[in-house]
């Protein structure tokens, strides 16, 4: 039998984007695209992608569907997880889902996940390298009613339930988890896979199915937020460095311990 | 008046933690703030002593449901229900970020997370928050009857303040049966001082090129009597266990030096170790970001300056 999962997936501005690129426009509070650095798929949500994937090299048969909720999509990004070996790409793309919170993106992927589901695993990463919430998935889980694990490093499919390892900041735990359940991925797991060329070539031939806002019964009005960001800036640093500079760098190393006994570091 | 609920967590010695007294400074920051504390079991010895109104002790939440949470969820739940506070404070720790999450999903709250402020904005309250990473802050009104905040560590002064709260039990009677069920425990190895402990962390990044390399910062390391730390690359990559890793996604250092090798300074990582007194950067790339953020600095190649910097710190030490 197919189990069917579902990886939600979330294109976030490029967190590579080097620092001196990292703009904010404060009459709007929000980010400025830098030129050339298309979005990307946020990287935590790849690794969920990796789980799914390495079930189906363990021998498992899934279907593995990406869903993400928003706007302005840039398909050369969202694509990027069928080219990893995913199955299908489900987008929830309307005007009106740019820039909603965390509470209203949890009522829309719930419906869906309602229409478009049953899924026997709901998969997330860990968070996301944009707004660092880490909650949207654990929210998700809350109004499915489903049993959640969060900061799965490995999983294993048995049967009818999940063998997980969930990390802790000293080791893991073992845990076992019925089906379905919703789990959220946490980069331990391992790099995610390159797409090779198969993939993308496959991936190019591939349309996603796009739901609107009122195709899920849903309207504006239900997504009035809880949180309304009231200023977005960048800290400012006054943080001046002392280089270190000797005849040459066996001599700088020496000068920087000495310099750190003088100021009683070591 | 503001009511606040915060949930307290302990130390390894069963003790109010040191991130559950800063909450509470946070807390007792806000305008006509009252606050009561709740902790799961049974009240320790320095409750007694905590600058809150009440103490509610939540004697259903054992350590069956670590990780899982289920019962920690249903009975806090149950709490807030009955008590309606304003506010709900958590730390950001691996319990307050599950529970937290669920718990404002649960009751239909507004839920923001590693908050490092939280503050009166007219009548209502609003949290300011590390975004992009820790690239920047952004601060948020909360619009909703009731915001479950989790609260990073160190983000406010662990103060003396102590009180004499009264002290009592809550039970909802709900008793939740585990879906999921933790079946062991497996705990990582580790030689010498815990990482978020240590005085030293020698931290390495993807400029080490490979595996290697940390074993000349484990000698570093132990001749400072230190701990070594990671960036994600270098974990990801495999040259060592995750269970090093620092930053935004890992372990949060605050070290009297932290020294970064072959580390760009990307503000992910950054927010894993901006609370150390001095940062140490050694880095061939004299743009990298990690300069920035530095007190003291080596533009140049480890495999040269490491050597003589470890020859002369074992003389210093001798």
């Amino acid at each position: 039998m197919t189990v069917r999962i579902v990886v939600l997936a979330k294109q976030v501005p490029d967190p590579e984007t080097p620092p001196s690129q990292f703009k904010i426009d404060e009459s709007t509070n929000t980010v400025i695209p830098p030129n050339g650095v298309p979005p990307v798929v946020n990287g935590f949500d790849l690794n969920a992608v990796e789980a799914a994937l390495l079930l189906r090299d363990a021998g498992a048969d899934v279907e593995i569907t990406v869903l993400s909720v928003g706007s302005d999509f840039v398909m050369d990004a969202m694509k990027k997880p069928l080219a990893m070996g995913a199955d299908r790409l489900v987008l929830v793309d309307d005007s009106g889902l740019g820039n909603i919170d965390s509470a209203a993106t949890v009522k829309v992927l719930a419906a869906a996940i309602e229409k478009d589901g049953p899924y026997d695993l709901i998969l997330g990463g860990r968070q996301a390298s944009d707004w660092d919430q880490a909650h949207v998935t654990l929210g998700l889980a809350e109004v499915l009613g489903l049993p959640l694990v969060s900061l799965v490093q490995k999983l294993e499919l048995d049967g009818d339930s999940v063998s997980l390892q969930r990390v802790i900041p000293d080791g893991y735990q073992t845990i076992t988890a019925p089906v379905p359940s919703v789990l959220t991925i946490t980069n331990e797991l391992g790099e995610s896979r390159y797409p090779n060329l198969r993939g993308i070539m496959q991936a190019s031939r591939k349309k996603p199915e796009v739901f609107s806002l009122a195709d899920l019964g849903l309207s504006s009005d239900d997504l009035a937020p809880k949180l309304e960001l009231r200023k977005l800036y960048i800290p400012e640093s006054n943080k001046q460095v002392e280089l270190i500079e000797g005849e040459d760098e066996a001599d700088s190393g020496k000068k920087l311990a000495l310099r750190l006994r003088e100021e009683k570091l070591i | 008046m503001t009511s606040i609920l915060l949930v307290a967590e302990r130390d390894e010695q069963g003790e109010i933690s040191q991130s559950t007294v800063q909450a509470i400074a946070a807390a007792n920051g806000l305008v006509d703030s009252v606050v009561t504390a709740a902790i799961a079991g049974e009240a320790p010895a320095s409750a007694s002593a905590l600058a809150v109104e009440k103490v509610v002790t939540l004697s259903s939440i054992d350590d069956a449901d670590l990780g899982i949470y289920d019962q920690a969820t249903a009975e806090i739940s149950a709490l807030v229900e009955s008590t309606s506070p304003e506010v709900v404070i958590f730390s950001k720790s691996d319990f307050g970020s599950v529970v937290g999450a669920r718990l404002a999903f649960r009751s239909d709250s507004a839920f923001a997370a590693d908050c490092i402020e939280i503050s009166n904005a007219g009548d209502g309250v609003s949290v300011t928050r590390p975004v992009y990473g820790g690239s920047a802050l952004a601060e948020f009104d909360i619009v909703s009857s009731r915001a479950i905040i989790t609260l990073r560590a160190g983000a406010y002064e662990t103060n003396t303040e102590t009180g004499s709260p009264s002290i009592e039990a809550f039970e909802s009677g709900v008793n939740v049966e585990q879906t999921a069920s933790v079946t062991g425990t497996v705990a990582e190895a580790r030689e010498g001082v815990r990482l978020e402990d240590a005085n030293f962390v020698v931290s390495g990044g993807r400029g080490l090129g490979g595996p290697e390399p940390f074993s000349v910062l484990t000698d570093l390391a132990n001749a400072l009597g230190g701990a070594v730390g990671a960036s994600r690359a270098a974990c990801d990559a495999g040259w060592i266990d995750h269970s090093h890793q620092v930053g935004l996604t890992g372990k949060s250092v605050s070290p009297d030096v932290y020294i970064a090798v072959g580390i760009s300074g990307a503000s992910q990582h950054m927010a894993g170790c901006s609370s150390s007194r001095a940062i140490v950067a050694i880095n061939k790339d004299a743009d990298s970001n990690i300069f920035k953020e530095a007190r003291f600095g080596i533009v140049g190649d480890w495999e040269k300056v490491l050597p003589s910097f470890l020859a002369t710190v074992r003389e210093l030490k001798a």
